[in-house]
């Protein structure tokens, strides 16, 4: 009775090329699966029925010990951050993201993407200090006993690399998973007091127009902030996912600016000041200064921009077989929220509009998905995301006309050949469902 | 409360007295005279505000940078160890993914400030004002942005014309 029930509903019919299908559809997903099989058939598509349940060993013994700090199953002991300095020579180290196996919203602690200019500083979170001076009223000092009783928000960001994809400059598509290409940004639950709380009992001397963040690390690393950031969305933030932020990510304290580049979001800050011009410090007058066409460079490129990727399917992955497959990915914005995320899977000649995954957050990740039936001839996937700003994420050939490509293909892709990259991502899937990085 | 309305606010307090702000929140920072930050109190800004007393040449500059310095970043600023990138290199940025070095700054006093905070690698905050003067005079003159006999210190140092200065452009002036 339930198959002839079943029977009734018409295969949903695709919305745009290659058989991308109406996100509706996910909203009566158990319904309408056997629909989109396309066959009728209850079971997969290859016919061959599941072998008969038995009991495996670990349904018949007790198990291990349960850990005070517990980690995931060692099945999943691939599920890691890829470092590009795991011997701690002395220069910077990055930890990135594996997007590509990973699902939802919230980064874990653990695979939250880090880097360090000058390793993990052992901070005793009784001794570390944050003071606040310059030009204020009342230069004031704060712990993190004393922050601990003030009254505190929480929030979901993420925080981005201003450096993310930067492989992605590459003249030539480089050969890498979403995690090697996009690893350097995560999102999180922060929870912290607003910085503007802090402010207000120092007294902001109105000469002030920016503000120095430096962190207690060996390089003392600082970077300056609009005074109109500090006073809008800034926390000290003192969590991370609930727990105490984790040293790479900056313990115990770390200036949080939603929406703006990661390295701006200073760690172990332990120094603000207050101050009537920018500092010009290394990584503002250096680093994350972009080199534009025409030999002019951009300053102050704070805000990172609408972007979004996919990340299943993507670089790393197959599809075994044609049939029904989800694409999903994130979509972020410095501006604010996520307005729409479209989806192609014939290299942008045709597009749907994805299903967001509520709750969607201002400047944080917001998971898209899109159904999609594969029928084993060639694909490009590729997502592109809007803002509640207005803003758009630009197509390649828009991107590469104002911000330049390499000369020669980038074949290191840890580098960094510019910043700020958040161009669309196309993963080309073959016949044999094998999925290569291409430009489309 | 509109960022314009919170600064009005602020600075009323700032203006008469921040005892009506200060009720309102749990007031737990403890006071501190500016005095007693100085050994925090580091950075250069570019107007040369914070720069110390003290002076240098690039010849008193070579010395200690072959000293401290060449370890890493390579005799004469060439040639570093590797993950470190050269401290000489012409200011030709056209490409995007040009080489950026000293002669990309827009101004010398980031020169200063991040070898008086980070440097040496593993000694940071170990170099006196006058070594300080004297390696951002030796890399400036390496780079030919000053001359080999030029005295850097807290008056020359800001007025230094760097190659790249003209070049920038702010992202997005509004939203500063």
């Amino acid at each position: 009775m339930t198959m002839r029930k079943r029977r009734k509903i018409p295969p949903p019919e695709p919305v745009a090329g290659n058989g991308l299908l109406d996100r509706r559809m996910l909203l009566g997903r158990g319904i309408m699966f056997a629909g989109a099989m396309g066959t009728g058939a209850a079971g997969s598509l290859t016919g061959a029925a599941a072998e008969p349940l038995k009991d495996d060993p670990w349904s018949l013994e007790m198990g291990s010990v349960v850990p005070a700090y517990q980690v995931p199953s060692r099945f999943e002991k691939d599920v890691v951050r890829t470092r590009s300095n795991p011997n701690n020579e002395f220069r910077n180290s990055h930890a990135r993201t594996p997007h590509h196996l990973l699902q939802g919203t919230v980064t874990p602690n653990g695979l939250f993407f880090s880097i360090s200019h000058s390793g993990l500083p052992d901070i005793d979170p009784a001794q570390h200090k944050l003071v606040i001076h310059g030009l204020v009223k009342q230069p004031l000092v704060y712990t993190v006993e004393s922050l601990s009783r003030y009254p505190m928000v929480t929030r979901m960001h993420f925080v981005e690399c201003a450096g993310n994809s930067a492989p992605m400059f590459s003249n030539e598509p480089v050969q890498a998973t979403a995690q090697a290409l996009h690893g350097l940004c995560s999102n999180a639950e922060w929870t912290g007091v607003p910085l503007s709380t802090l402010l207000e009992e120092t007294g902001i001397d109105p000469k002030a127009k920016w503000l120095i963040g430096e962190g207690a690390d060996s390089l003392s690393l600082h970077r300056s902030v609009p005074i109109k950031k500090a006073l809008d969305d800034a926390m000290i933030a003192l969590y991370q996912n609930g727990e105490r932020i984790q040293p790479g990510n900056g313990y115990p304290m770390r200036l949080l600016l939603p929406g703006y580049q990661g390295n701006m979001n200073i760690k172990h800050v332990r120094r603000i000041k207050l101050i009537d011009q920018p500092a010009m410090s290394f990584y503002e007058a250096k680093t994350y200064s972009q080199i534009l066409p025409g030999e002019k460079m951009w300053l102050f490129h704070f805000t990172m921009e609408v972007k979004s990727f996919i990340t299943q399917p993507s670089f790393g992955h197959s599809l075994k077989e044609p049939g029904y497959y989800e694409i999903s990915g994130i979509a972020y914005s410095g501006n604010g929220r996520i307005s729409k995320v479209l989806v192609s899977a014939d290299g942008g000649k045709s597009w749907a509009q994805a299903a967001l995954q509520e709750p969607v957050l201002p400047k944080a990740f917001t998971r898209f998905r899109m159904p999609w039936r594969w029928d084993g001839q060639p694909a490009v996937l590729q997502s592109r995301a809007w803002d509640e700003s207005g803003a758009v994420q630009p197509l390649r050939p828009e991107f590469v006309a104002a911000r330049g490509q390499t000369n020669t293909p980038v074949t290191n892709p840890l580098g960094f050949p510019n910043q700020h990259y958040n161009s669309i991502t196309s993963w080309g899937v073959d016949g044999s469902g094998g999925i290569k990085h291409v430009y489309a | 409360m509109s960022t314009r309305n919170a600064l009005f606010a602020l600075s009323l307090a700032f203006a008469f007295g921040a005892g009506t702000a200060v009720a309102e929140t749990p007031g737990l920072g403890k006071p501190i005279n500016e005095a007693d930050i100085t050994a925090w109190n580091i950075e250069v800004l570019p107007d040369g505000t914070g720069l110390p007393a003290g002076s240098g040449t690039p010849t008193q500059g070579a010395a200690i940078y072959s000293q401290k310095c060449a370890i890493c970043h390579g005799e004469n600023g060439v040639n570093p160890a590797a993950g470190v990138l050269p401290l000489v290199a012409p200011p030709k940025f056209d490409r995007i993914d040009a080489l950026k070095t000293v002669t990309y700054y827009k101004y010398a006093t980031t020169l200063f400030d991040v070898v008086r905070r980070s440097m040496p690698y593993q000694m940071p905050k170990t170099l006196t004002n006058d070594e300080l003067y004297a390696l951002s005079a030796y890399i400036l003159s390496l780079n030919k942005i000053i001359g080999e006999n030029d005295v850097m210190d807290a008056k020359t140092l800001p007025q230094v014309k760097m190659p790249n200065r003209d070049n920038f452009i702010i992202w997005a002036p509004d939203k500063i």
